[in-house]
């Protein structure tokens, strides 16, 4: 039991803690924000300024009934949330949030901020985010009521239909980097150029940088593309017959599901844990800073834009995104084969 | 090292009985669910043969795609579930004399896999040293070596792609 | 550390209980996972025969088989979904006449 190992066991633990924290922090930051947006003030009463409004709905959540439907199949119904909630957590697993630190020197020999460093982290991440369609396909299913099933079957047809462009934003950082690793990909985005432009992948490659984020919001079902969990057309979509605990699974997986969409958008294009000012071992707070503004800009969104029609993202997706991707594909391309990155 | 033995046997298990398990229920949607459990352990097979691209493509493709498909096909049926009397009745395989045939020649497929791996010599043995692992390596032969076999998947894969549209089609004009 | 004859042996069993799959069950869908757990046995014996023989081919041929694999299904599964709306039934012995 070297002191390496223990290091590795407790980053793990802290890392698992400190998601289902962050889906926590997200619900009252989507409900201030909304709040703010739409001129009202949001949760304020429970502790100081509504802070402890997470705690009072996930005690509410745990109290309430675990109902299932007569005439649902018990074992998928039992499984489709933990489908879920496993495959949010497990993404983050390969995805580095600092520098390699030695823990103010406790740890000899630098311990990576990264639960598991796989050198073919990206696809992994692209792995377990396309099994993550089962939860949501076994949930409509096995609560055998219209409801779901139609919500189910869009909201899959939607991730498998945005994967594609999600991939292909994906390869074209990959040919800008020459690694799947993404450490290492983080690792060439340090220093500048001429000193006063981050060397970061978002200005070489803006256009794909909003193809992985409006595929990454796609992915997540989040507006403007949740027509499949809209409260107004389909009662809750997928998870109308879920209650309490296996409810708050679903709701839990969103969250971090777009943690992790953001934590991977910003070790791709925004620099990972590189910024100026800092030295590389307090790192990890420039990344938490760029992942709160991507978030932030998620709950933005999220309230400000109409919800698009089942048909008019399913064409969006196709015959929009897909093409912009491989053309910037080709670009990506053909710009390192001329100025040899 | 005893932790890849252990590892080894662990998966294998896992695979064994999940595709045990296909062909023995009878609800297809737990055939599907099982099966992405066996694909699971193979994946987890290839990344102890240091193949980590092909495992995890694996889960890409198979685990992720295709049983997708299968799922979506099970639930768009509705495929209900099987071997009733009835069907029963028209298998042409479960009969005495097939029976008697098919026991007579897997015991002796046992017999002979048993008697060919226990003799000496041959490939058999450790893995020697030197895996190619990195994914560069295996683009690089892919596009060069197998450039035609890969334009030509790329075909394939249109190919399949119209002609399942057209098969699954209702014909317009009927309901 | 698990030698080639092991990843051999457990392919065939896998291959064996595929081969069972399609010929004892009566159901198409079964018998087209039945053919996919076929060719993943052969996958696993590519792989384990290129690390034995150090060389990238045997990921390259899988690489192939799951293409070819996924083409496979797509068709296989659209031609059920034909033959269902026909007979209302996945049964392969219910299409005995060479008619429509």
């Amino acid at each position: 039991m070297t002191a390496l190992l223990i290091a590795q066991i407790v980053l793990t633990l802290f890392v698992f803690f400190m998601l289902l924290n962050s889906a926590a922090v997200m619900v009252y930051v989507e409900r201030k924000v909304a709040a703010q947006l739409q001129q009202r003030i949001g949760p304020s009463l429970v502790g100081w300024k509504g802070v402890l409004q997470p705690l009072a709905d996930i005690i509410k959540l745990m109290f309430k009934e675990n109902l299932r439907p007569g005439a649902a199949d018990p074992l998928l119904f039992a499984l489709a949330p933990i489908i879920a909630a496993t495959c949010a957590f497990a993404a983050f697993a390969v995805v580095p949030f600092g520098a390699d630190t030695t823990l103010f020197g406790l740890v000899p020999g630098g311990l990576r901020l990264q639960v598991a460093d796989v050198n073919v982290a990206i696809l992994v991440v692209f792995a377990v985010a396309s099994m993550g369609v089962y939860g949501i396909v076994l949930a409509g299913w096995s609560s055998n009521s219209k409801y779901s099933l139609l919500g189910s079957l869009r909201s899959s047809a939607q991730m498998i239909s945005y994967e594609l462009s999600y991939g292909l934003a994906l390869a074209s950082v990959l040919l800008l980097a020459n690694s799947l690793s993404l450490t290492d990909i983080v690792s060439r985005q340090g220093g500048s150029w001429w000193h006063v432009l981050p060397r970061w992948y978002v200005f070489l490659q803006p256009v794909g940088f909003l193809v992985y984020m409006t595929a990454g919001i796609a992915e997540t079902n989040r507006a403007p593309f949740d027509f499949p969990e809209a409260e107004q057309e389909l009662v809750a979509g997928y998870h109308t017959e879920y209650s309490s605990m296996t409810f708050a699974m679903f709701f839990m997986a969103e969250y971090i599901n777009m943690v992790t969409v953001s934590a991977v958008a910003t070790d791709l294009f925004l620099g990972g844990w590189h910024g100026p000012l800092l030295p590389e071992s307090l790192g990890w707070i420039w990344f938490l800073l760029k992942v709160s503004a991507i978030l932030f800009f998620y709950v933005w969104m999220r309230w400000t834009l109409p919800r698009y029609r089942y048909d008019q993202l399913m064409s969006f997706g196709w015959k929009v995104l897909l093409p912009v991707a491989v053309i910037n594909l080709l670009v990506t391309a053909a710009g390192v084969l001329y100025f040899g990155l | 090292m005893g932790s890849e033995l252990l590892l080894f046997y662990a998966f294998g298990a896992i695979a064994i009985v999940a595709s045990l398990l296909v062909i023995a229920q009878k609800n297809p949607i737990y055939s599907v669910l099982l099966l992405i459990a066996s694909f699971g352990a193979l994946s987890g097979l290839y990344v102890l043969l240091e193949a980590p691209f092909v495992a995890v493509i694996q889960i890409i493709v198979y685990a992720g795609a295709i049983m997708v498909l299968f799922l979506f096909v099970v639930m768009l049926l509705n495929a209900p579930h099987e071997d009733t009397e009835h069907d029963l009745h028209l298998h042409p395989l479960l009969r005495g004399g097939p029976l008697r045939f098919g026991a007579a020649l897997a015991v002796a497929l046992i017999v002979e896999l048993g008697w060919a791996l226990t003799k000496d010599g041959g490939e058999a043995g450790a893995f020697p040293g030197g895996a190619v692992t990195s994914v560069s390596a295996i683009g690089r032969s892919l596009f060069t070596d197998y450039a035609f076999a890969f334009e030509v998947t790329s075909i394939l894969i249109l190919v399949a792609m119209v002609g399942a549209v057209v098969l699954a089609r209702r014909e317009p004009g009927t309901k | 550390m698990p030698d080639l004859n092991q990843y051999l042996v457990l392919s065939a069993i896998l291959f064996g209980i595929g081969t069972a799959g399609v010929f004892l069950r009566r159901n198409s869908i079964t018998v087209l996972l039945s053919i996919e757990i076929m060719l993943n046995a052969v996958n696993l014996t590519f792989v384990a025969f290129g690390r034995a023989l150090g060389s990238a081919d045997g990921q390259i041929i899988v690489f192939f088989v799951m293409t070819v694999a996924a083409a496979e299904a797509a068709v296989g599964l659209a031609i059920v979904i034909g033959l269902f709306r026909h007979r209302e039934s996945l049964n392969p012995d219910v299409f005995t006449t060479l008619k429509w």
